[in-house]
C-alpha cells in the first residue's frame, strides 16, 4: 500500500470518498513511513493508537457520507502548537513532560475537520533557529541528500523534512521571521505564512507575539489552500485575530494571472547567493511573463535593515514570553534553597544557548537606559519598512523573490550566528510587515538539493497569492522526490 | 499656638520643623465579575486556584482578552476624580519575576493611561477644603497570593487574584500629614463606592496602598522618598506615615541621609522597615503588550459615560446643605457612606432636616456603635425615624420621651406610634390637665413656695422638674411653663 | 556598528540577574561576545532616519477586541494544578519566599 504516500491532499479526499483506500489504510501507510524515516529525527512524540481510533470514526463518516473538509488526512504538528494530552514541549527541555490540558484553536480546527493527528514535529528550540540544530532532542537531518546530514532549515525543520520525507501528508508550522517559508524552501516544499491576524495564536507557544503566525507546510499549493482554509478564521480568544472573512481559497484556485503586476526588488539579493538560486528567480520571471503578468523591478532600500529590527523586536518579545517558564506551574523544576535559585537552575539547565542569547538580548534592548536607542527605534523603522511594503503595493500586486540566499547547509556547518541569522535575510521582511508569503520549490540546485521561490502579497491576499504560486507551480512542474523519502 | 495653627502638620524636631510630603498609589480593585483579561471570577474566599483559568495560570500560548466592564470602571473613577479621561491608552508589560506572578510579567499601563490627571477635594486639619491632585489612574493586573507560614520552608501560591482588575489611583504629592493622607484614602474609597467601581472592602484587600513619603524643611527641597508597600487599613496608613517620618527626621537630623528604598510596616510594632529582599537589579522593561492593541475610545463612549454618572459625594454635600439646611460637617458625615445618605434623605422627608440629622448621627449612630452593629443591620427603618421626628414636631412627644421611645424602637423594630400609643406617651397638652399638675404641686411644696415668692427665682426650675415628674414626662413643656408662671405670681 | 564593547561582564551579569539566568564564569566571554556582535549588527538602525516617525508595535489593523464581562472560565482547579512539578492541598508550592 505504500504507493498511498504519493498523494496529495486533494488527490486523497478524492480517493477516500470513492473508497479506493480506507483512512485506515491510509493511516497505516503514514505510520509506517514514520517508522522508516526514523533516522531523520523528525518526530517528538507519536500517537498512533489515537490516530487509528480517528481513523475509525473517518471511515464510519465516508460510509455514512458524512465526510468533513479534511476527514481521514493524516497530519503532523510541530511543537509549539498545544495538543491536548499529547506532550508539548516546543523542543525544550524546560518544557519536558509539558501535556496540555488544551488544544491549540488551529489544530483544534484541524481535527474539527476530520484530519488526523500524527504526532508532533521537532523544531528549533522554541522557534528560534533557522536550522533545526536548536531542538533539545537533536537536529532534524533533511530528506534531500540525507546522508550529507544537511539541514531541514528552521524553524519549522521537523514539519518541512516530515511532509518532504512523505512522513505526514502535511504539517503544521509556525513562521516569526522565516520559519515556515526557509524550511519548506530547503526541503522541497510549499510553505505558506498566512496574513498575520489571520490564524489565531491561541494555544501556541509563544516566541514574539507580535510576528508569530502559523501556516501550512503542504506538497503543493492546493494543499496549502485547503489547509489555510480550515487553519484560518476569526478566533475571540486572541485579541489579533482578524474577523476578515475567510474566502475559499481553494475553489477560487487556478485563475488566471493576465495583466497581474509583479514587482521584483533588487533589494532581495546577497553577496553568497548562488546562480542556482538567482537562475530560479529567473525561470520564475519568465513562467510569469508566458502567463502574460507584467514583470516591474522595484526597490525596498529598507530591506537590508529588517534583520536587525527583527534581532531587536523578536528577542524583546521573546525575553518576556519566556518569563513564564520558571518551574513553578509546569514543566521542568530544577529545585534550590531559594525560589530565585529554583529559578536560575531551571532556566539555566531548562533552555538552550541560542534560547538565552536571545532572552539576554531582549532583556538588554527592553532596559532601562537603552530602550529608546534599541527597541523604539527598532519599532520606528518597523514602522517604515510597514510603510515601504504599503507603498509598493500601490504599484504592484505581488513581490517575488528568492526564499534564501542559499539551500541547505550541511549541519554544523554555520559556526557564526550573524552568517545563520542571515539565512532569514529575505523572509524576516514580511514577517515585520505582517504580509503573507509562499515558497514554493522551482528546482533543484547543482547539488540536486532544492531551490524555492518566495511570493509576497498584500494584507488578506493569500487568495491571490495562492493563485500566482499555482501558475509557477504548474510551469515549474517540480516533482523530484528526496532520497531519504519513505516509498 | 499662635502661628501653629498653620503648621498643625508639621513635626517638630531638635533642628526645627520638618514638613512631610505624602503622595498615595491606591490600588483598587475594579467591581466587575470576571477578570481584567480572562473569564475567571473575581469572588472572594473561593479554594486556592478556584477562580483561575489557563490564562491566569499563564499557561503556554494563552493570550488575554480584555474585558469591558474593567474599562468602563476606571472612565467612570476618572470622571469621579474630574480627570481627563484618554482616548488612547495602551496596555503594557511590566516584567518581574515573583512567585505569584505566572506570567512573569504584569499587564499594567505605564505611558499612556487611562485616566490623566484631576483632582480630589479633601479636609484638612484645619476643616478647610483641601484639592489633592490626582496624577493619573491606570489599568493592571492583580498578582496572586504567596502563603509562607504553611510550611517551614516553602511556600504555597493561589492564583484566585491573579489578574483581577485593578485601578491604580496616582495622587500628587499633595497630602502633608498623616491626617491628610487618611482623608484623601476614606474620600477616594467613599466616592469610588458610590460610584460603584470598588466596593472599598480594605479587610479583604480591595483597597490598599503604598505611600511615597519624604521629609523637608518648610518650603525647602524635597527629600528622597521611600515607599512604603501594601497597607490595607486606613489606620496603618496614617501609623505607618507618621512612623516614617519620624524616622527619616531622626536620620537627618542626626547628620545621616535618606536610601531611596521599598519599606514594608509591620502592623505588630508600627514600625517601617526595609524590604529583605533587596530590588536591587529593579529593571521593569516595560513595553506595550503585543498580545494586545491599543484601546482607543470615542468621544461618544465617553460621554456616555458621563451622563450615566451617579451624584457624586462632593455634589450630594451641597444638595444636603442647600435642601435640608444641614451644617457641612453634618452633611459630610452623612455622604460618608451611600447607604447613610439613602436612609438619611428617606427618613427626613418633609421633616425638619437637622433634627433628623442630629437624631441619625448622634442618637443612631450611637446605639449602633455601642451595641456593635452594622449600619446595614439597623432595626430602625427610615420611615420609623420619620415617624418619630414628625412625632416630636407635632409635639406629640417631648424630644425627652423620645429618646425612650428610641430606644424601645431600637430593641423592638416597632413603630414609633405604636410604642407612645401602646405606652400612652403621647404629650399632654391640655391646659386643664397641666393646671391640675401644677396646682398639686403647689400644694405639696407650700415651704418652697414661700421661698420662691420671697425671692429665690432659681426655684422655678424645680416647679417645672416637679410638674414634669407628676405627668411622667408627658406634660408639655412649653405650657408647663405658661401655667407655672401665671400661678406663681 | 560601534566598536565599543557594549554588553560587559558587569552588564551581562545583570542580564542574568534580571532574567533569572545564572551567568556562569566558564563561557561567559563567549555568550559575551556572541551578545556583543549582535548589539553591533541591529546597531545598523542608526543609519536610518526615524524622526517623527511613529513607533509601530502592532500590525494588527482592527481595533482592540473587548469581551462582555461573563464568568465562563476558572473552576478548573486540577487543569490548573495537572502539570504543577510540585502541589500541596490546591496549592502551587515553591521554595520559600522571603520578602
Amino acid at each position: 500500500m505504500s504507493n498511498l504516500l504519493q498523494f496529495s491532499i486533494c488527490e486523497a479526499l478524492s480517493l477516500l470518498e470513492k473508497k479506493e483506500f480506507s483512512t485506515k489504510e491510509l493511516v497505516e501507510t503514514y505510520i509506517n513511513a514514520i517508522e522508516k524515516t526514523k533516522d531523520l529525527n523528525m518526530y517528538l512524540t507519536t500517537c498512533f493508537d489515537q490516530a487509528l481510533e480517528q481513523a475509525k470514526v473517518s471511515d464510519q463518516n465516508y460510509l455514512n457520507g458524512n465526510q468533513r473538509f479534511l476527514e481521514g488526512i493524516p497530519l503532523g504538528v510541530k511543537d509549539m502548537f498545544c495538543t491536548k494530552g499529547i506532550e508539548t514541549t516546543a523542543s525544550s527541555k524546560i518544557l519536558k513532560k509539558f501535556i496540555p490540558t488544551y488544544e491549540s484553536t488551529v489544530t483544534q480546527n484541524l481535527w474539527k475537520e476530520g484530519a488526523i493527528n500524527l504526532g508532533k514535529l521537532s523544531c528549533d528550540e522554541f522557534a528560534m533557529g533557522s536550522s533545526n540544530e536548536t531542538a533539545a532532542k537533536g537536529e532534524v537531518i533533511n530528506p534531500w541528500n540525507f546522508e550529507e546530514k544537511r539541514t531541514p532549515g528552521g524553524s519549522s525543520g521537523g514539519s518541512a523534512a516530515a511532509v518532504a520525507a512523505k512522513a505526514a501528508l502535511a504539517a503544521t508550522g509556525t513562521d516569526t521571521g522565516g520559519s515556515i517559508r526557509q524550511p519548506a524552501a530547503f526541503c522541497g516544499v510549499v510553505g505558506l505564512k498566512p496574513t498575520y491576524g489571520r490564524c489565531s495564536r491561541w494555544g501556541i507557544v509563544a516566541f514574539a507575539s507580535s510576528l508569530d503566525q502559523a501556516g501550512p507546510i503542504t506538497r503543493n499549493v492546493s494543499d496549502a489552500a485547503l489547509m489555510l482554509q480550515v487553519m484560518s478564521g476569526y478566533d475571540p480568544k486572541d485579541s489579533t485575530s482578524s474577523n476578515k472573512d475567510v474566502p475559499n481559497f481553494y475553489n477560487d484556485l487556478g485563475k488566471s494571472i493576465k495583466g497581474i503586476k509583479i514587482g521584483i526588488p533588487e533589494e532581495y539579493n546577497s553577496d553568497g547567493i548562488s546562480s542556482d538560486i538567482l537562475n530560479a528567480k529567473d525561470m520564475t520571471i519568465n513562467f510569469l511573463k508566458e502567463n502574460g503578468a507584467e514583470i516591474i523591478p522595484v526597490k525596498l532600500p529598507l530591506t537590508k535593515y529588517s534583520l536587525p529590527v527583527y534581532y531587536i523586536v523578536a528577542p524583546a518579545e521573546a525575553s518576556s514570553n519566556l518569563a513564564r517558564y520558571d518551574g513553578v506551574r509546569y514543566g521542568a523544576r530544577i529545585d534550590g534553597n531559594s525560589l530565585d535559585e529554583m529559578y536560575e537552575n531551571t532556566r539555566n539547565l531548562g533552555f538552550g544557548d541560542e534560547v538565552k542569547r536571545r532572552i539576554m538580548i531582549g532583556t538588554y534592548v527592553l532596559s532601562s537606559g537603552y530602550y529608546d536607542a534599541y527597541y523604539l527605534k527598532a519599532q520606528k523603522v518597523r514602522r517604515l519598512i510597514k510603510n515601504e511594503f504599503t507603498e509598493i503595493f500601490k504599484q504592484v500586486d505581488y513581490l517575488v523573490t528568492p526564499t534564501t540566499p542559499t539551500t541547505a547547509f550541511k549541519l554544523g556547518s554555520t559556526q557564526d550566528l550573524l552568517t545563520m541569522y542571515l539565512n532569514d535575510v529575505f523572509t524576516v521582511p514580511a514577517s515585520l510587515a505582517g504580509i503573507p508569503g509562499i515558497s514554493l520549490p522551482i528546482k533543484l540546485d547543482k547539488n540536486k538539493l532544492p531551490v524555492g521561490i518566495q511570493i509576497l502579497g498584500k494584507d488578506f491576499d493569500e487568495q491571490g497569492l495562492l493563485n500566482v504560486a499555482k501558475v509557477i507551480e504548474t510551469c515549474a512542474s517540480f516533482k523530484d522526490t528526496p532520497n531519504g523519502a519513505a516509498s | 499656638m499662635t502661628n501653629a495653627d498653620q503648621n498643625l502638620n508639621y513635626i517638630s524636631g531638635k533642628t526645627g520643623d520638618w514638613e512631610i510630603v505624602i503622595g498615595l498609589e491606591i490600588h483598587a480593585q475594579v467591581l466587575s465579575s470576571s477578570k481584567l483579561f480572562s473569564g475567571a471570577s473575581t469572588e472572594f474566599g473561593k479554594d486556592p486556584n478556584h477562580n483561575v483559568s489557563l490564562v491566569d495560570a499563564a499557561m503556554p500560548g494563552m493570550l488575554p482578552v480584555i474585558n469591558q466592564t474593567c474599562i468602563k470602571q476606571a472612565i467612570k473613577s476618572g470622571i469621579a476624580l474630574n480627570a481627563e479621561i484618554n482616548k488612547y491608552s495602551v496596555f503594557d508589560r511590566k516584567n518581574y519575576f515573583y512567585a505569584d506572578l505566572p506570567q512573569g510579567y504584569q499587564i499594567s499601563q505605564y505611558k499612556y493611561p487611562i485616566v490623566g490627571e484631576g483632582s480630589l477635594k479633601i479636609t484638612d486639619a484645619n476643616g478647610e477644603d483641601k484639592v489633592i491632585g490626582i496624577e493619573r489612574i491606570h489599568l493592571e493586573q492583580d498578582a496572586g497570593k504567596s502563603l509562607h507560614d504553611q510550611h517551614p520552608n516553602k511556600s504555597f501560591i493561589d492564583l484566585n487574584r491573579t489578574g483581577v482588575a485593578l485601578m491604580e489611583i496616582v495622587s500628587k504629592p499633595d497630602l502633608s500629614s498623616p491626617e491628610e493622607a487618611a482623608s484623601y484614602v476614606k474620600k477616594i474609597r467613599t466616592v469610588l463606592r458610590y460610584i460603584e467601581t470598588c466596593d472599598g472592602n480594605m479587610e479583604q484587600g480591595s483597597l490598599r496602598a503604598d505611600c511615597n513619603v519624604s521629609v523637608r524643611k518648610p518650603n525647602g527641597d524635597l527629600g528622597t522618598r521611600c515607599e512604603i508597600k501594601n497597607l490595607n487599613s486606613i489606620k496603618f496608613i496614617s501609623q505607618a506615615i507618621q512612623y516614617e517620618a519620624e524616622r527619616q527626621v531622626e536620620i537627618l537630623e542626626s547628620g545621616g541621609v535618606i536610601d531611596q528604598e521599598t519599606r514594608l510596616f509591620d502592623t505588630s510594632t508600627g514600625e517601617t522597615r526595609s524590604m529583605r529582599s533587596k530590588e536591587d537589579a529593579h529593571d521593569y522593561r516595560y513595553f506595550p503588550d503585543p498580545d494586545l492593541l491599543p484601546l482607543e475610545l470615542s468621544d461618544s463612549q465617553i460621554s456616555e459615560i458621563r451622563s450615566d454618572m451617579p451624584e457624586l459625594p462632593d455634589q450630594l454635600v451641597e444638595r444636603l446643605i442647600s435642601e435640608y439646611g444641614i451644617t457641612k460637617y453634618d452633611a459630610n458625615v452623612v455622604v460618608e457612606e451611600k447607604e447613610y445618605v439613602h436612609y438619611y434623605e428617606n427618613s427626613a422627608k418633609n421633616r425638619d432636616g437637622k433634627l433628623v440629622v442630629n437624631w441619625m448621627t448622634s442618637e443612631l449612630f450611637g446605639l449602633l456603635k455601642k451595641n456593635n452593629i452594622q449600619f446595614n443591620q439597623n432595626p430602625i427603618s427610615p420611615n420609623y425615624l420619620n415617624e418619630l421626628v414628625e412625632l416630636i414636631e407635632n409635639k406629640t412627644i417631648s424630644g425627652k420621651i423620645a429618646k425612650d421611645v428610641f430606644e424601645i424602637m431600637f430593641a423592638t423594630s416597632k413603630s414609633p406610634k405604636m410604642i407612645v400609643k401602646e405606652k400612652g406617651l403621647e404629650q399632654v397638652t391640655d391646659d386643664r390637665t397641666i393646671e391640675v399638675f401644677v396646682d398639686q404641686v403647689i400644694n405639696e411644696n407650700k415651704d418652697k413656695l414661700k421661698e420662691y415668692l420671697s425671692g429665690k427665682d432659681k426655684l422655678f426650675g424645680f416647679f417645672v422638674g416637679q410638674v414634669m415628674k407628676v405627668s411622667q414626662g408627658k406634660a408639655n413643656p412649653g405650657l408647663v411653663n405658661q401655667i407655672l408662671k401665671s400661678k406663681l405670681k | 556598528m560601534s566598536n565599543n564593547s557594549k554588553i560587559d561582564l558587569n552588564t551581562l551579569k545583570k542580564l542574568g540577574k534580571l532574567s533569572r539566568i545564572p551567568i556562569e564564569e566558564t563561557g561567559s566571554n563567549k555568550l559575551m561576545e556572541d551578545l556583543n556582535k549582535i548589539i553591533g549588527f541591529i546597531e545598523q538602525l542608526n543609519e536610518v532616519d526615524t524622526e517623527s516617525v511613529n513607533p509601530l508595535s502592532s500590525v494588527t489593523g482592527h481595533n482592540l477586541p473587548i469581551r462582555e464581562d461573563v464568568v465562563n472560565d476558572g473552576n478548573k482547579n486540577n487543569d490548573v494544578l495537572e502539570n504543577a512539578p510540585e502541589k500541596k492541598s490546591g496549592y502551587f508550592v515553591v521554595p520559600k519566599v522571603i520578602e
